[in-house]
């Protein structure tokens, strides 16, 4: 008995093929085409649109950072620049004014020089005039002695 | 014979009984349809609700159902190879889905409480009409994938290597459905038998860790039929060289 319920009896079985096999098949190709179109495809859109989207904004992000790195290498060329110039504008200035100082220092030397050269050729000519002044009025002098002396006798 | 304790089990069981609906003069199991429908329904319910709203930022439902998306997309890239893996995705998808609800349904809800004038209710892939009828599409599928896409062509699998293999690969196309078939009818069948024996047996505690080793062979058991049904297709359109 237990054999002839277990495999295949003229009433049921395990193995009792009847239009459930085909039936079922058909279900189960319509369902492929219900999940098709509720299932995969929607589902399907929406990953691989978010995989272009993560895609795309990856290689955005990589040109825009290629781009940041362009400008920083491009800003730190300036700045290197900047820092020359303004390097070579502050040594300009500083041998300019090194110039000026030296042309002004140079000046006043040489007008206190001619100054002083004034001043000793002055005061040289007025000790002259004063010595001879001096050897006029000594002379004057002696001969106004000699004169008395020559008169009291 | 009498009435060994043998019998009284299988009598308990109910091995064998099926629910018949008669159509006209054909004739189908009843007790299979009702729980595939409902486990269809289940299905397409958590599809109907998780693609309802879908956004960029995947929330709740969405999320599972992509995650099995992406599970299938692999499956089906891996086995059938990147030209044409698009086309077949929704049949080993559907195959997978199906077989995994089918499997996972007939284990997890307590179909006995639903009393039956014949048979009784559980897994649709318990009943060999079902699996064979899965394996069969596979083999249509596979005949199909590799005439539409090599025409003619296609022939030249079977004397690949060498003609030595014609008689092999002649052979494979019956064994293929049959291997497919009977594998997943056995496993679940053998399944629900050992988990009804031991409920019939030891009603408490034992059954439990039985009941997780089905659930684990039931997922497993998808994935294979799923895997092969790729593998074969993936074999037929697949370039020699």
């Amino acid at each position: 008995m237990t054999s002839l319920i277990l495999f295949g009896a003229s009433e049921g079985g395990l193995f009792d093929f009847d239009a459930t096999l085909p039936l079922m098949a058909v279900q189960v190709v319509i369902l492929t085409f219900i999940l098709n179109t509720l299932f995969f495809k929607p589902v399907g859109k929406v990953v691989e649109e978010r995989e272009g989207y993560v895609v795309s904004s990856l290689a955005e992000a990589k040109k825009k950072l290629a781009e940041v790195e362009q400008l920083e290498a491009d800003l730190k060329s300036q700045l290197k620049e900047a820092r020359q110039s303004a390097q070579s504008v502050i040594s300009e200035a500083e041998a300019d004014s090194d110039n000026l100082f030296r042309e002004a220092l140079a000046l006043a030397t040489a007008e206190a020089n001619a100054s002083r050269e004034e001043t000793r050729r002055e005061i040289d000519s007025q000790k002259k005039s004063a010595l001879n002044q001096i050897k006029l009025d000594a002379e004057k002098l002696g001969e106004l002695i000699v004169d008395r002396l020559l008169a009291s006798k | 014979m009498g009435l060994s304790p043998f019998n009284l089990l299988f009598a308990e069981l109910e091995v064998g009984k099926h629910l018949y609906w008669q159509i006209g003069n054909i004739r189908i199991h009843g007790q299979v349809f009702m729980t595939s429908w409902i486990l269809i329904g289940a299905l397409l319910t958590l599809v109907v609700v998780g693609t309802k709203k879908m956004e960029r930022d995947p929330k709740g439902v969405q999320n599972l159902l992509e995650f099995l998306w992406d599970y299938i997309r692999d499956l089906a890239r891996t086995q059938i190879g990147e030209k044409v893996y698009r086309d077949w995705m929704p049949f080993i998808g559907t195959l997978f889905l199906f077989i995994f609800v089918s499997n996972w349904g007939g284990a997890l809800i307590p179909w006995r409480f639903i009393k039956l004038p014949s048979g009784e209710l559980g897994a649709p892939t318990a009943d060999i009409n079902t699996t064979v009828a899965l394996a069969l599409l596979v083999s249509l599928s596979y005949f199909y994938a590799g005439l539409s896409n090599k025409g003619l062509r296609y022939f030249e699998y079977y004397v690949h290597p060498t003609p030595i293999m014609l008689p092999f690969k002649i052979v494979e196309d019956f064994t293929k459905p049959l291997s497919l078939s009977f594998r997943l009818f056995g496993n679940i069948l053998a399944d629900e038998l050992v988990v009804a024996v031991l409920v019939f047996l030891v009603p408490l505690v034992l059954p439990v860790p039985v009941m997780f080793l089905g659930l684990f062979t039931s997922a497993i058991q998808a994935l294979i039929f799923a895997t092969l049904a790729a593998y074969y297709i993936g074999e037929a359109v697949e370039e020699h060289h």
